[in-house]
């Protein structure tokens, strides 16, 4: 630990030791509240089976980083890790209005695992799967190959807005627009882009956002971080309720900042290291003893009571 | 001349035929070995998601050959676009000859904080 203290980066080691220990709740399933932005634990469900939903409540689930075309020892069975959290989705007592995916849809960019992943996600039984991209759908070709199979409104952008049970929802693409040495960014025209789509939108309204890369510096020597998240996160802070969702880390992490709550989340194909451990220099897949590995994956069902600002997070491993 | 300048004498001739002989035998598939066989090679390894050696210093005409020993997907990709790898999956080659002289930087695009250069000197 010391010598990565040492090294310059200006990362703060107590943070990421706080870090580590959010880390460390992934087994279980843990239910939040937010309410004007601060989150309160309500308690872990022993079997994951969330509290009923209030009637007129809003209900999403989140499922990130399925990486399909992944064979490896990791997970030799991605698709199969999919196929058993649509089933629990599809399971669900209260179905979810949608389900939303925050990139890393594919392992390699190819079609033929764009195309096997849209298939797949047609199992679910829910209305749409609203997706961005990961840094994994845009390897060849940027967001092209990514876009013919995931193009949201058809503006052959891989960001969108759209308004759902009195939530706005933003998606956002911030796995490219990367110098040299950098972490990757939203870039200047998609900023312009969120300035102009948030003008429309009053600040009581709460907001949503799906981005893959987390849009705080979690460990920036990984790339987990987004280089111009501080543009992003200033569009956000005149709203009461803003609720951000990230993937590409495999693991939970939450971290509140005013009214923002930022969260990231499992990944459905293969754990990653936590920031700092021990031992391990590199963000690469980690193998897990046979067994262990349902209980590092999982999905998040999110609930929003209309007029309340409250949001309730559920994380729930597919192995409980 | 004593015998054994003598000996000494026949045997440096002996040697001078044979290293001829030798000449002969060898000049020609050398020569043609240089004008069609392969270009000297440099080996880069991708490996923790870092480029190892991270610098290489190479003569113009060598080929550098990057491998992926990674799980994880990585890509060679140059800052001023001369060349740029396929997304290179588990134990994936791939293969550039820098002909031309200049410090070429190159990153991961899929991971953009990994970066290496190949300097090219006539040496």
């Amino acid at each position: 630990m010391s010598k990565r203290d040492s090294d310059g980066s200006g990362h703060n080691p107590a943070r990421r030791q706080a870090l580590s220990c959010l880390a460390s709740w992934t087994g279980a399933a843990v239910v939040w509240t937010v309410a004007g932005g601060v989150p309160h634990a309500l308690g872990a469900t022993g079997s994951g089976t969330p509290a009923a939903a209030a009637p007129n409540a809003l209900t999403f689930v989140q499922i990130s980083d399925t990486h399909i075309g992944f064979r490896k020892q990791a997970n030799p069975d991605v698709v199969g890790s999919l196929r058993r959290a649509i089933a629990e989705i599809n399971a669900l007592p209260q179905a979810p209005a949608f389900v939303v995916h925050t990139g890393d849809v594919s392992h390699l960019s190819k079609p033929e695992e764009f195309g096997q992943a849209r298939e797949l996600l047609q199992e679910l039984r829910v209305d749409r799967v609203h997706t961005v991209p990961g840094e994994h759908d845009t390897i060849d070709e940027g967001v092209t190959g990514y876009l013919k199979h995931f193009d949201h409104d058809g503006n052959g952008k891989a960001w969108y807005s759209f308004d759902q049970a009195g939530v706005h929802f933003i998606g956002l693409n911030n796995v490219l627009n990367f110098k040299a040495g950098t972490l990757a960014a939203l870039g200047d025209e998609q900023l312009a882009w969120m300035k102009g789509d948030l003008a429309r939108v009053s600040s009581s309204t709460p907001v949503v956002v799906l981005g893959h890369i987390p849009l705080w510096t979690i460990w920036e020597r990984w790339g987990w971080g987004t280089a111009d998240s501080a543009q992003a996160m200033a569009l956000l802070r005149p709203f009461g309720s803003v609720t951000v969702l990230n993937g590409h880390i495999h693991q939970v992490l939450q971290k509140v900042e005013g009214n923002i709550a930022l969260h990231t989340a499992m990944s459905l194909a293969y754990p990653l290291p936590t920031p700092g451990e021990a031992g391990i220099g590199e963000p690469g897949p980690v193998t897990v003893p046979a067994g262990e590995l349902g209980k590092l994956l999982g999905t998040r069902q999110l609930t929003l009571v209309r007029g309340s600002h409250q949001l309730a997070l559920i994380d729930r491993p597919l192995v409980v | 001349m004593n015998d054994a300048l003598r000996n000494a004498a026949l045997w440096c001739r002996a040697c001078a035929v044979a290293a001829l002989a030798l000449c002969a035998a060898l000049a020609m598939p050398a020569v043609f070995a240089t004008a069609a066989g392969p270009a000297p090679t440099a080996e880069v390894k991708i490996a923790k998601f870092e480029y190892g050696p991270k610098e290489i210093t190479i003569a113009p005409g060598t080929k550098v050959v990057w491998t992926n020993a990674d799980e994880t997907p990585h890509t060679v990709t140059s800052n001023d676009k001369s060349f740029a790898s396929k997304g290179l999956d588990t134990d994936d080659k791939f293969e550039h000859v820098f002909s031309k002289e200049g410090d070429f930087g190159y990153i991961c695009t899929v991971h953009p904080f990994m970066t290496g250069v190949v300097h090219v000197h006539k040496q």
